[in-house]
């Protein structure tokens, strides 16, 4: 990493400018979401010959979905990977905010829409406080948001069993205020046959957002910056502290989003649940090209990595294989992409020292 | 960053991009083989080829569980479910995911796959019942079993083989009773698990002395064991444990022998070295729901119901259990246990 590239990204949309024609197919052969488009692909044709109940839109649907609910918090946890950080959090965060909207509007008998804003708040603030903490103590972002796992996991457990004397919540699909949150967070539609879920739809304008964020933005090079080399960014005047305590907040914020469709679809949350899915967030991103190090990714990758999850969590039951070969599969698409990425980072350094 | 890496050239990366693309097709190979032996034991139809909705022809029963994977007690009914598959020929779909959402995923992945008939166990009711309902609307005949005894009826199921958490933990602490118990231990290896809950709850409501919930992580049975021995040691005056599983049995059985306070052992569900202590003593008596059953009666169930109209248990829940096992009917248990099939 030269002090050159990095005091070259913060400089907004200058080298945008610079492709040429033909440089157009070298462009899309260096894009971090090529490898695992062509293994999303791969996948889907070899699970649709395999499985023929997969074949229709309403199998297709299902995956669609399964998808989405890994790809939401991908994205979130892409931008702060990219940024240079991880969130081990991200996985339990979810339930808690899932938990907080549920409990403060039961027990205080509270509209469904003041708890989901005093849960947005919760999330937020945790994803501050992981932010603060990393920034103020330098402590490796893997220690501090490990940290935040395990106390989230257990406070998920003890303030449930406390405040609802269960391990659960209570129903709130009776709720004011449900219908509607529902209807934003957890509705369907159909179209030429397939059930699109809502989320879905919010993946993708997430994705979306993320992309434009992160490739037309000021502060999308601020986060490349931060993530490749944050002292010589730091020196170039980038705001590094800040850009990485946003980035998260920013998984606090898409924890609460998704917190939100788990709570809204399913009416009541399991206070033990989620641990585990964030090293598939992590995975997804890293299948779709970010790298591990940081400085390098995309939302778009991290959505092919979510959707490569989906098809092969989702394949593996309609092929009528055995669960279990899901999680050799996470391994093994996890081994290719950081094989891939190997590649992509080598010829990155080959020629900065040319 | 970004922009350096896009003036790469491309020899290298396409040739990364190529093995990116051909892995997967390996892996697909190796996974369908291994599955491919599984579904040897369910039916001879193999995977992917069975005519679902055939009602003459070879029937796909999927059954969908809140199983985290690897436990003995989920092979015992899976084990049923496969002996049934097999003896009545046909195609048995087993899925799982411990998180209720992913749950429900996987019964409406088992509705869009036109299955035959549907198995659920229902451990988050709340979560899967929009999914249950859709496969009843689909007209796709559906049972519960394991767990759900409270709510299967209002889902509009017909028909749940299991046993009732409740009235086993209520039958444990009657037991405890007449074993003359004081202070009681009830282990619960699982946070946040309502079924283990229900457990320690019904023994604490119908026994008589102190008892008290410890909690442990199950996937570390060297931590559990140690948790144990501490508040073992820590109130020597706990005469009883009480265990849900058969693994934490095991570990406990290391627990009280390492912390020496005296204390006696039961334990719900069963395995080959749960019934080896139960024979040599070291266990009192154990508690078995007959996961092995339940997986069996609900493909047998089902199979009948689809081939023959029929249902069992008259609309109300078909009890798998409580089944004690202790030294006057062990010998007779014994043998099955080694076999993973009790």
């Amino acid at each position: 990493m030269s002090e050159t590239e990095v005091g070259r990204s913060p400089d907004p949309a200058g080298s945008e400018k610079k492709k040429s024609g033909n440089l157009g197919l070298r462009v899309f052969l260096a894009r971090p979401e090529l490898g695992s488009f062509l293994a999303a692909t791969a996948l889907l044709v070899i699970f649709l010959i395999i499985a023929p109940t997969m074949r229709s839109a309403k199998s297709l649907s299902t995956v669609l979905y399964d998808s989405s609910t890994i790809g939401i918090m991908a994205i979130a946890v892409c931008l702060l990977m990219i940024g240079g950080e991880f969130d081990l959090s991200a996985g339990v965060a979810v339930v808690t905010s899932a938990l907080t909207v549920s409990m403060i509007s039961y027990q205080l008998n509270l509209h469904l829409f003041v708890g989901a804003l005093l849960a947005m708040g919760v999330s937020l603030a945790i994803g501050l406080f992981n932010g603060w903490l990393f920034v103020k103590t330098k402590i490796h972002s893997f220690l501090v948001t490990l940290s935040m796992f395990f106390m989230l996991r257990g406070a998920n457990l003890g303030i449930t069993k406390a405040v609802t004397g269960e391990v659960a919540t209570k129903n709130i699909s009776e709720m004011g205020g449900f219908d509607t949150l529902r209807a934003i967070f957890a509705s369907n539609f159909h179209i030429f046959g397939f059930n699109i879920r809502i989320t879905v739809v919010w993946w993708i304008v997430l994705t979306v957002l993320a992309m434009w964020l992160l490739e037309r933005t000021k502060v999308g090079n601020w986060i490349f910056a931060a993530g490749g080399d944050a002292d010589s960014a730091r020196a170039v005047g980038v705001p590094v502290d800040k850009v990485k305590i946003g980035l998260f907040m920013g998984v606090g914020l898409l924890a609460w989003f998704y917190g939100m469709h788990r709570v809204t679809a399913y009416t009541s949350v399991q206070a033990g649940e989620g641990f585990g899915n964030e090293l598939i967030y992590i995975a997804a991103a890293v299948v779709g090209g970010t790298l591990l190090t940081g400085g390098f990714g995309s939302p778009i990758g991290a959505m092919i990595g979510a959707f490569i999850f989906g098809v092969a969590r989702q394949g593996i039951v309609y092929a009528g294989l055995d669960p279990n070969w899901y999680y050799f599969f996470l391994g093994f698409m996890l081994l290719l992409a950081t094989i891939f990425n190997l590649y992509v980072r080598r010829f990155a350094t080959q020629r900065k020292v040319s | 960053m970004i922009r350096s890496i896009r003036t790469l050239k491309g020899g290298r990366l396409r040739r990364a991009a190529a093995i990116a693309a051909i892995l997967p097709l390996a892996l697909a190979a190796c996974s369908s083989g291994g599955a491919g032996d599984e579904d040897d034991n369910g039916d001879g139809g193999g995977e992917g080829t069975s005519e679902a909705g055939d009602p003459d022809g070879d029937l796909t029963i999927a059954m969908v569980t809140h199983e985290a994977p690897g436990d003995a007690f989920w092979d015992r009914i899976r084990a049923g479910a496969e002996a049934a598959a097999e003896d009545l020929g046909v195609t048995l779909r087993y899925s799982n995911n411990r998180e209720a959402p992913e749950m429900a995923t996987l019964i409406d992945n088992a509705v869009d796959s036109n299955v035959d008939a549907l198995a659920v166990t229902l451990a988050y009711p709340d979560a899967v019942s929009g999914a249950v309902t859709r496969a009843i609307d689909e007209g796709i005949p559906t049972v519960a079993f394991n767990s759900g005894d409270d709510v299967w009826q209002d889902m509009g199921l017909e028909m749940y083989f299991g046993s009732s958490e409740t009235v086993a933990g209520e039958a444990v602490g009657d037991r405890l009773n007449e074993l003359g118990a004081e202070n009681v231990v009830c282990l619960i290896q699982e946070s946040g698990a309502v079924q283990l809950e229900a457990r320690c709850d019904g023994a604490e409501s119908t026994f008589n002395g102190d008892f008290e919930v410890l909690y442990a992580e199950g996937t570390d049975l060297p931590g559990l064991e140690a948790s144990l021995t501490s508040k073992l040691q820590s109130d020597p005056s706990i005469d009883y444990v009480v265990t849900l599983g058969a693994p934490f049995a095991v570990a406990a059985m290391d627990s009280l022998e390492n912390a020496d306070t005296g204390a006696n052992l039961v334990t719900f569900d069963l395995n080959e070295e749960v019934a080896k202590a139960v024979q040599d003593g070291e266990i009192e008596f154990t508690v078995d729901q007959q996961p092995y059953v339940q997986g069996y009666l609900s493909v047998l169930m089902l199979y009948l119901n689809v081939t023959n109209g029929n249902d069992l248990g008259g609309g109300e829940q078909v009890l798998t259990g409580p089944s004690f096992v202790d030294s006057e009917n062990i010998d007779d248990v014994i043998e099955y246990t080694s076999e993973g099939t009790r």
